[in-house]
């Protein structure tokens, strides 16, 4: 595995829309080389034939009752909440570019 | 039926010049028939004023966790048995992207193991469609875009709506096995009967609860490669789907006539302009990080339930057509009255002894209105068998049954009260002196061999007799005046 | 009295405020009488609920008057993570970017504390997003070690651990990602514990790494943290991976004792594998063996290989989970915004002003984990990593019931001591394998280094293993008290 370099950490910022200067990218190009260094020693693992873990704890199937449950003052204090909003909806910056 | 070697053909004319072959695949995203969200107890509707559908879970908000719809599970496992899936453990990946619309900032998805894999789907046509998976994921919010010309390139900001959020989805991915824009709106047309016939989902393309993605390359006629595809989104109906896919793909034609080659990408369609356009493409190709989804535990169907779920399945619109066309009904009618949830009463009709053509004739003409699936079939194979015996004529019929679905009572009742009873000819013969006395001009062109002019009497007689009158009657007694 | 003597505070309190013998509000204002004193030095809180807990207390104290059963925590004050959501008041994880944010709706553990009696005091302080171990990272500046206010609390639940070593609460509640309610439990002498993955309900706690938080007590007695386990534990219908059978008794079996219990003293962390660990925490964690061998239970030391990768794993597996549960803050909803001339840089802009540094990067090192190209190499090796761990616990627990180790390698260390990422990193190497297991584990404050600063030794189990945790932790309980009187 090639080191960690500062593309790297550039391109993992713009993914994560974190804006970073130089010296932060310079920074945490070093940190997180770190980092992945000492995640080498997962290598030492024979894991061919391991699965992988997601959940601590086995369970399958867990659902709910396909119930209505609604509450007024819940949408009012989340829209409250909002930055920014206009006639009960969200109001954002417009969209550059196409939807995803 | 294999499902690895389906033979896939249409006999629709091609819409590309000679030696090149279409190839598409779709992604259908039908949005389930529950009352609530996929993970939110929020409600599941359509409209509605704006975040008035939305609870903390369905907003994303901080500290809020997912729980799974039990109904919007079992819909899926119905779609994936109706469409001869193997239903099979699956699990919840996130799907990470940036977007407004999405609360969370991912989508919840199923992405490495999908619920449903493997099935297919047979058309009305002949030809098999080989489904690749149906897997279940959550819909998104919807942003309007508020500014001059309210076009999205120009606008001075967006308002964004989650009453959409989180409305659970089913998306059912076809092999690339259509072979142009006619098989693939009849694909969609049988994918969405299924949806309605199994309760799974109202399918209306016109308020988005059924959305359509194709995957279009071309190829060089019965090449086995797969070359370039383009995604085109933004089709909002099937008319549109059929003009997309012909677009690009004679896109694709010009392009490698021209010693290029398309790109793969995302293209978006233009209705007003009847082209696809490129979604500007980002910098980088996109990057979903997909990750199994901590929150969530997998779906891990039993095979009772599976059985309990399959058992439970009503006939589907292939069999139900098949059923009709047993009776005596062309595929045509069959497919209508299929579409019209009309078949059981049509089937049921002919089978109570009525003439087949004439109720399907009914069926396609005159029964398209609410309530008419609750009419009696056994009062209905009356109604045919008044028509067809001359006791009725058509426009009489035609009021009687509209009563009938109406009032729910009999046809011989109904005829009666409105005093419907044949005209016997001689009272019409009558009539008819006298019209030709009337009309003496227009009785010797016809006599002459003007024969439009058989229209302007029989036209004289229904306002004679207010419509009374059997056409079949008159059409044979003006035959014999003139050949007198 | 005499039934809940020697117990801890939350049983005096609770049995005192149903006997009718203390009033709720009488044991608040001692409490916030403490908190006025000393808080100013600590920074326990992000915010002190003065009024809510009064008037809850005083309801409270009507109930009582009208006989009604208040239930088992009644009266008694109790400090929540600032990262578990109260309705109508402001919940942030020190963090900018949730700075004054009020949620429209309570965590189950809330709603549980409420229903059994409790008061609210308030929200503490904590390392940003709960990424921390020393509560340095918090937006709204660090916590105080109440033993040392020159020394950090550990982190990340610093405030929560704080706020009961200074007798702010007799009870507090933490959440556990990687060691973050029994590192700074450690750090502040008192108990914490982190229970089995899916024990206690996490609707409403703010995530950091979904598939590794917990939330567990602190308190001063294994008695009081068992019972308020039993009050916030059991299963949620909220959250898909809360376990559907209810929790064991957790408080009849505490006084059982180890007669006969095989215990494992964890080699590798222990000492035998790993450097940096200081020799009095050493000592403690043997001296703890010996306390239990004692009590009449079978100790061995046992070799758990995997462990010593855990740090790798986790940091691979938790800023991943992390990179996306933290992609909502995006100022479109709620939270903070700085504006952008489109949607994009708008969040970019909000994103970029609202995490402190160690969240960057833990975004930055999950999204790079899970990114193509990297996926396998990074996050896949780690789920597998993870495998091979819960795969070696449970060989070990074949032989032994429970399993010991020292919690933190090292006790408070001063504030700005460990400002370099890594080096802080490896202060959760004993406590991040039960994480990652899923299995629980308590810390139990067991002595102190030569300069006084508290040394906590760390008891861990199976999954559902709680009842036999509490019954060891009870036993090093004992041990200890025994060793002060002596």
């Amino acid at each position: 595995m090639a080191p960690l370099n500062r593309d790297d950490v550039a391109k993992v910022a713009q993914l994560a829309l974190l804006n970073l200067d130089d010296d932060e990218i310079d920074r945490f190009t070093g940190q997180l080389a770190a980092v992945l260094d000492r995640a080498a020693e997962l290598e030492a693992f024979d894991i061919a034939d391991v699965p992988r873990t997601a959940h601590p704890y086995p369970l399958v199937n867990v659902f709910r009752a396909d119930v209505a449950e609604e509450s007024d003052d819940v949408r009012a204090e989340a829209l409250a909440a909002a930055p920014e909003a206009e006639d009960g909806q969200y109001r954002v910056p417009p969209a550059l570019g196409e939807e995803p | 039926m294999s499902t690895t070697d389906a033979p896939v053909t249409t006999t629709e004319p091609s819409v590309l010049p000679d030696g090149w072959e279409l190839v598409v695949g779709l992604e259908v995203h039908a949005e389930l028939a529950t009352e609530t969200k996929m993970f939110s107890p929020a409600r599941n509707t359509f409209g509605g004023e704006p975040n008035t559908n939305v609870h903390p879970v369905c907003l994303g908000l901080p500290g809020t966790l997912p729980v799974v719809n039990a109904k919007a599970v079992e819909l899926s496992i119905r779609i994936g048995l109706a469409l001869n899936c193997t239903v099979q453990r699956c699990v919840w990946a996130r799907k990470n992207y940036f977007y407004p619309d999405m609360p969370k900032d991912y989508q919840i998805s199923q992405y490495e193991e999908a619920l449903n894999v493997d099935g297919w789907l047979a058309l009305a046509s002949g030809s098999t469609i080989r489904i690749e998976r149906a897997h279940m994921e959550e819909d998104t919010g919807k942003s309007t875009h508020m500014g001059a010309s309210g076009r999205i390139h120009d606008a001075g900001y967006s308002l964004v709506d989650y009453n959409r959020a989180g409305v659970p989805l089913i998306e059912i991915v076809s092999k690339p096995d259509l072979r142009g824009p006619e098989q693939a709106k009849e694909y969609v047309e049988e994918l969405r009967a299924i949806l309605v016939a199994i309760g799974a989902s109202d399918g209306k393309m016109e308020e988005g609860s059924l959305r359509v993605d194709a995957n279009v390359s071309v190829r060089p006629t019965g090449a086995d490669e797969l070359r370039t595809r383009c995604e085109i989104k933004n089709v909002n109906s099937l008319r549109s789907l059929g003009r997309a896919i012909t677009y690009e793909a004679r896109r694709h034609v010009e392009l490698y006539g021209a010693g290029e080659r398309p790109i793969q990408e995302t293209r978006h369609w233009d209705e007003e302009g009847g082209r696809t356009r490129s979604g500007r493409s980002k910098e980088e190709a996109e990057d979903y990080r997909y990750f199994p989804d901590p929150d969530l535990v997998d779906i891990d169907p039993s095979p009772g339930w599976i059985e309990e779920i399959r058992a439970s399945l009503p006939a589907l619109p292939q069999a139900r057509r098949a059923a009709l066309i047993e009776v005596g009904a062309g595929a045509e009618a069959a497919a209508i009255a299929v579409e019209r949830q009309l078949d059981g009463l049509a089937v049921a009709a002919i089978e109570a002894g009525a003439d087949a053509e004439r109720v399907l004739t009914h069926v396609a003409n005159n029964l398209a209105v609410d309530g008419a699936e609750s009419l009696d079939a056994g009062q209905f194979a009356d109604l045919v068998r008044m028509e067809m015996s001359g006791a009725l004529t058509a426009t009489q019929a035609k009021q009687v049954l509209a009563d009938m679905v109406e009032s729910g009572r009999d046809p011989a009742t109904i005829a009666a009260d409105r005093g419907f009873e044949a005209m016997d000819s001689s009272e019409l013969e009558t009539m008819l002196d006298e019209i030709i006395a009337a009309n003496a001009d227009e009785w010797s062109r016809f006599c002459e061999g003007e024969n439009k002019l058989q229209g302007f009497f029989t036209g004289q007689i229904m306002k004679a007799t207010k419509g009374q009158a059997d056409g079949k009657v008159i059409a044979q007694l003006l035959a014999a005046k003139k050949n007198a | 009295m005499s039934q809940t003597e020697g117990l801890g505070p939350v049983h005096d309190i609770a049995a005192a405020v149903r006997a009718g013998e203390r009033s709720a509000v009488e044991v608040l204002d001692e409490h916030l009488a403490r908190i006025d004193a000393r808080e100013s030095e600590l920074h326990t809180f992000n915010h002190v609920m003065a009024d809510e807990a009064r008037a809850a207390a005083s309801a409270l104290d009507e109930a009582v008057a009208a006989g009604a059963d208040v239930g088992p925590l009644a009266g008694v004050p109790v400090a929540l993570k600032d990262n578990m959501c109260t309705r109508g008041t402001a919940t942030t994880c020190s963090s900018k970017i949730l700075d004054g944010w009020v949620p429209p709706y309570n965590a189950t553990v809330v709603e549980r504390l409420a229903a059994a009696g409790a008061v609210i005091v308030g929200k503490t302080n904590l390392d940003e997003f709960a990424m921390g171990s020393s509560t340095e990272n918090s937006a709204f500046g660090p916590t105080r070690n109440p033993h040392d206010p020159s020394r950090v609390p550990g982190g990340s639940s610093g405030g929560s651990a704080a706020a009961v070593a200074a007798e702010f609460a007799p009870l507090s509640f933490g959440s556990d990602t990687g060691g973050s309610i029994r590192q700074p439990a450690a750090l502040c002498g008192v108990v914490g514990v982190k229970p089995t993955y899916g024990a206690v309900s996490r609707y409403g706690l703010i995530a950091f790494a979904s598939s590794l938080d917990q939330i567990g007590p602190f308190s001063h007695s294994v008695a009081d943290a068992a019972l308020a386990l039993s009050v916030v534990g059991g299963p949620d219908p909220r959250d898909s991976t809360s376990i559907p059978e209810p929790l064991p008794d957790l408080i009849g079996s505490l006084g059982e004792g180890v007669e006969g219990l095989r215990i494992g003293l964890i080699d590798e962390l222990s000492g035998g594998a790993l450097d940096g660990f200081e020799p009095a925490v050493l000592d403690r964690t043997t001296a703890a063996a010996d306390a239990l061998t004692a009590a009449g239970a079978k100790v061995d030391t046992v070799s758990i290989p995997s462990t010593v990768a855990g740090l790798s794993a986790y940091y691979m597996i938790a800023p991943a989970e992390a990179s996306s549960n933290l992609a909502r803050y995006d100022g479109v909803r709620y939270g903070l915004r700085h504006d952008g001339p489109n949607t994009a840089s708008m969040m970019a802009a909000s994103r970029t002003a609202g995490f402190g540094d160690e969240v960057k990067r833990r975004i930055m090192l999950g999204t790079y984990a899970l990114s193509a190209g990297y996926w396998d190499a990074f996050y896949g090796r780690a789920q597998r990593v993870r495998t091979v761990m819960i795969r070696e616990f449970d060989a070990a627990y074949a032989d032994f019931d429970a399993l010991i180790s020292p919690t933190s390698p090292c006790v408070a260390f001063p504030l700005g001591a460990k400002a370099d990422p890594m080096t802080m990193y490896l202060n959760d190497v004993c406590t991040i394998p039960s994480n990652l297991t899923g299995q629980p584990a308590i810390s139990v404050p067991y002595g102190a280094d030569d300069a006084g600063l508290p040394i906590g030794v760390q008891v861990l189990a199976p999954l559902r293993g709680e009842a036999t945790m509490f019954r060891v932790a009870q036993a090093l309980e004992n041990a200890r008290r025994s060793e002060e009187e002596a």
